[in-house]
């Protein structure tokens, strides 16, 4: 075996009730390498993570850290023996302060009393260290952007010392601004001699940032080798066995652009303001811009969540004001929620149940009817599950997507707001996604779409509008660039920008 | 609205504004309180008294005491995410177990104290296991050790029963300037919880807990022992009242806790003092503050001569209202970017 090398994990297999999620798989970290996993949903990349990071024990298989065979009971174990792992969802108290959370569990002490005054300068340090100087230690974790959160996971991984950092979709929720950030710490780490383990949806990235690529399929190990000997449309083929050139479906023939559907005209509230659009029958229209550009606030906005004050909103040329999102549904709006576990489901409640919810709460009349729709919905959606009775905390996160669509789908809407529709999902749910929202057009129903993903905006949209500090600060058409988008959504253009 | 595309907000801008956000929910309790006690001493004023004598104070200090030693430790087991409604019974236990060592006799106060506040512990303790290695909620696990002890309260006393201790009875009555010895002893109780819960482990691993169990497991805090603690020591705390009401009273009575309603009372002390009924975020000088708060209430409801149930409805009247504008403060999170909704639009808004 090379000296170069600091986790070696061979024949990892794990399986839960007889259902085996991981097999055979090998992975080898390197010093100041950065290793991509990739795979679809479900391919077994998290169960993977969680065995090296101690949440899990594999059924068999041996872990070698420095050369040395290794067994984590718990995290802490992990953590200490310097593996550490930013997950997904971040396990951060927003009521404590950023210090506090570093050092939970290993408060600093002096005379047996917590020795705050250290805790603070030492996760000084260590996010001077990531080369950040702007978040005070005592700032409440609550108080963080969500980038700011994942530098926090990502100090406190670092104060154990970590050879190895395993980072879980670590760019889900950020902007693309915010993803520099996150480059610029990678580097820094991986100066410093640490391996990075990363696990990512957005292909692009991963060619950017991983030296060595691992590719899963369902819990088996495709390939592991250099980055430099796969292209994006090799890597998808070997993830889901399906071309790169279907990633965005083409429209559906005889989509028609209708009437206008949407339209807004001066309207605002606290958080957006003059905003004009519309939105017609057949058409998809982008909304792009950077995290905390007013994307969501506007779509909530539409949709009641938080009423326009001012300014006029126009469906299907009847001027109207929805002040909740149950005026909203009435009149045939749907969103889906950019954070479906929190906003867009209950998750320890079935799928049946899940996708009535909205239909039976406010159009009751149609419950019965969409009762009946409901499997041929789920069908073409090709939602797979146990059955209906089954609670959708179990599904993937594609899966679950696909039962938030249900549920809109089932008020039989004629505009759909989408927030960051396929956030999280696996490729093959994303292109499920997609076809849907091509479905929805050809149907004559209005569709608009907030994205991060640029590539998604581009390759869906007819026309992109972007947002910048709570205004519309442009339109551009199909076939934009993403420098265009981006030039628009960052101020760095407006003279010629702004349409 | 060109005004906002010309001059593009900086992350400086946003920071400023945070920093000057509205009031921490502390400092808020503590504003109400002075204006009650504002409004308090002027309403006494118009009765040709005043609110700021030196009896009316030790009788104020003298209401916040019960309460005060009962609402310190039902902070501690809520700041867990537990709940503890078996206060009140045992604080009527310990006026029983203290008084009946005691018999009247000097000689027996310190066995007295000492048996009452380990019956006390062993209560928690039990509480504590059940709720952390049975995983029973609190509400309904001292639900059930409430019930428990009320039970053996009715079929073993008929009445009261036991004598406190002649030096008992004169602790209880004495005091310092315009504060009972035993008032004293509450504040440093406090005053040496509040520092525990600050500059300890454990304090920050029972704010972790409380605030989400799963992230203190995941950061190797044994998540069981903080709840286990809290609870004993809030059934110890409850024990502190009882021994406070035996010392007013000089009878053991295994009535006077749930007559108190000293469960709801202490809650919804905690809860006004801006402390999360889910746990993880709060503070013992919020808690006293809630105290304060209903101690001058009652105080002033008194001197006015308002009749009990009015009086109840007051207390309701202040619970719901304050909680009320603790959530608001808590949803509200997001600045508004442009424009200032006003303060009667933002109370009217249909919540999200």
């Amino acid at each position: 075996m090379d000296a170069a090398v600091v986790l070696v994990a061979r024949g990892m297999t794990k399986s839960f009730l007889g259902n085996t999620v991981l097999a055979d798989v090998d992975v080898v970290l390197r010093p100041s390498e950065v290793h991509g996993l990739v795979g679809e949903n479900g391919a077994g990349k998290s169960t993977l993570m969680k065995l090296l990071a101690g949440v899990y024990q594999p059924d068999s298989g041996t872990i070698e850290l420095d050369g040395r065979e290794v067994g984590f009971g718990h995290p802490v174990q992990a953590q200490r023996a310097g593996v550490s792992t930013v997950f997904q969802e971040f396990n951060l108290l927003p009521e404590r302060t950023i210090a506090e959370n570093v050092y939970l569990g290993r408060e600093p002490r002096r005379l047996g009393l917590v020795d705050t005054g250290a805790m603070n300068r030492d996760t000084a340090e260590l996010l001077a260290g990531l080369g950040i100087t702007h978040l005070k230690p005592g700032t409440l974790v609550r108080q963080l952007s969500v980038a700011e959160q994942q530098v926090v996971e990502i100090a406190k991984a670092v104060s154990f010392d970590a050879k190895v950092i395993q980072m879980d979709e670590p760019t889900a929720s950020l902007a693309d601004h915010e993803v520099e950030l996150l480059y610029s710490i990678i580097e820094r780490l991986t100066g410093r001699g640490v391996a990075i383990l990363y696990v990512s949806h957005r292909l692009k990235e991963v060619f950017d940032l991983c030296q060595t690529i691992t590719i899963l399929k369902d819990g088996r190990q495709v390939s592991s080798g250099p980055a430099s000997e796969l292209t994006e449309a090799s890597l998808v083929r070997q993830m889901v066995g399906r071309p790169l050139t279907s990633y965005f479906p083409d429209k559906v023939p005889g989509t028609e652009v209708g009437e206008v559907r949407l339209s807004l005209q001066g309207a605002g509230n606290p958080y957006v303001d003059g905003v004009d659009l519309t939105v017609r029958a057949g058409e998809i229209v982008g909304l792009a811009g950077l995290q905390g550009s007013g994307r969501t606030e506007l779509v909530e906005a539409v949709f009641g969540v938080h009423p326009f004050d001012r300014g006029s909103m126009t469906l299907d040329g009847k001027t109207v004001t929805v002040r909740s999102p149950r005026q909203g549904v009435r009149r045939r709006l749907a969103l889906v929620t950019e954070d479906r576990k929190a906003k867009g489901l209950a998750l320890n409640q079935s799928i049946l149940d899940n996708a009535l919810g909205v239909v039976r709460a406010v159009l009751p009349s149609r419950a019965g009817a969409a009762r009946r729709e409901l499997p041929g919905v789920l069908s073409s959606l090709e939602v797979s599950a146990r059955g209906l009775d089954q609670e959708v905390q179990f599904l993937s996160g594609g899966n679950q997507q696909k039962v938030v669509l249900a549920r809109w789908l089932s008020i039989e809407p004629r505009v759909v707001l989408m927030d960051e529709p396929t956030r999280g999902i696996d490729v093959g749910a994303k292109h499920a996604v997609y076809e849907l929202m091509r479905q929805l057009a050809a149907d004559g129903v209005a569709v608009l779409m907030v994205s991060s993903e640029l590539p998604e905006v581009i390759g869906m949209s007819d026309r992109i509008l972007v947002m910048r500090d709570g205004v519309l600060a442009g339109e551009l058409p199909a076939g934009a660039t993403e420098e265009q988008v981006l030039a628009l959504a960052t101020g760095a253009a407006t003279e010629d920008g702004a349409a | 609205m060109s005004a906002v595309t010309t001059a593009p907000r900086t992350k400086g801008a946003r920071r400023n504004r945070r920093r000057t956000a509205p009031l921490t929910s502390t400092q808020l309790v503590y504003v109400v309180l002075g204006l009650i006690v504002v409004v308090s001493a002027l309403l006494t004023l118009t009765k040709d008294r005043n609110f700021f004598s030196q009896g009316n104070l030790w009788t104020i200090f003298t209401a916040m005491t019960v309460l005060g030693f009962i609402a310190i430790g039902q902070t501690l087991v809520i700041l867990a995410g537990s709940l503890d409604l078996s206060v009140p019974y045992v604080a009527s236990l310990t006026t029983l177990v203290a008084g009946g060592i005691m018999a009247g006799s000097d000689a027996n106060v310190i066995r007295g104290v000492l048996t009452a506040l380990a019956v006390a512990a062993l209560i928690g303790l039990a509480s504590g296991l059940i709720v952390t290695l049975l995983d029973v909620h609190g509400f309904i696990a001292t639900l059930g050790v409430g019930l428990i002890i009320s039970g053996y309260l009715a079929s073993n006393y008929q009445g009261s029963t036991g004598q406190a201790a002649e030096d008992l009875k004169f602790f209880g009555v004495t005091g310092l300037g315009v504060m009972p010895y035993v008032a004293i002893f509450m504040f440093v109780a406090a005053g040496l919880v509040w520092a525990a819960l600050r500059w300890t482990r454990w304090g920050h691993h029972l704010y972790a807990v409380g605030g989400n169990r799963a992230v203190a497991r995941m950061s190797g805090v044994r998540t069981a022992y903080p709840v286990i603690t809290a609870h004993v020591l809030c059934a110890v705390f409850a024990a502190l009242a009882g021994l406070t009401l035996l010392s007013r009273t000089g009878i053991g009575s295994p009535t006077i806790g749930s007559q108190g309603r000293y469960d709801l009372f202490s809650i919804a002390a905690v809860v006004l003092g801006g402390t999360l009924l889910a746990g993880g975020k709060g503070s013992i000088v919020g808690t006293i503050g809630g105290v304060a708060i209903f101690a001058v209430l009652d105080n002033v409801m008194g001197v006015m001569g308002i009749n009990p149930f009015l009086k109840d409805f007051v207390r309701g009247l202040i619970i719901v209202l304050a909680v009320a504008v603790y959530a608001r403060r808590s949803i509200v999170r997001r600045p508004a970017r442009f424009g200032h909704a006003s303060a009667l639009g933002s109370v009217l808004k249909e919540d999200a």
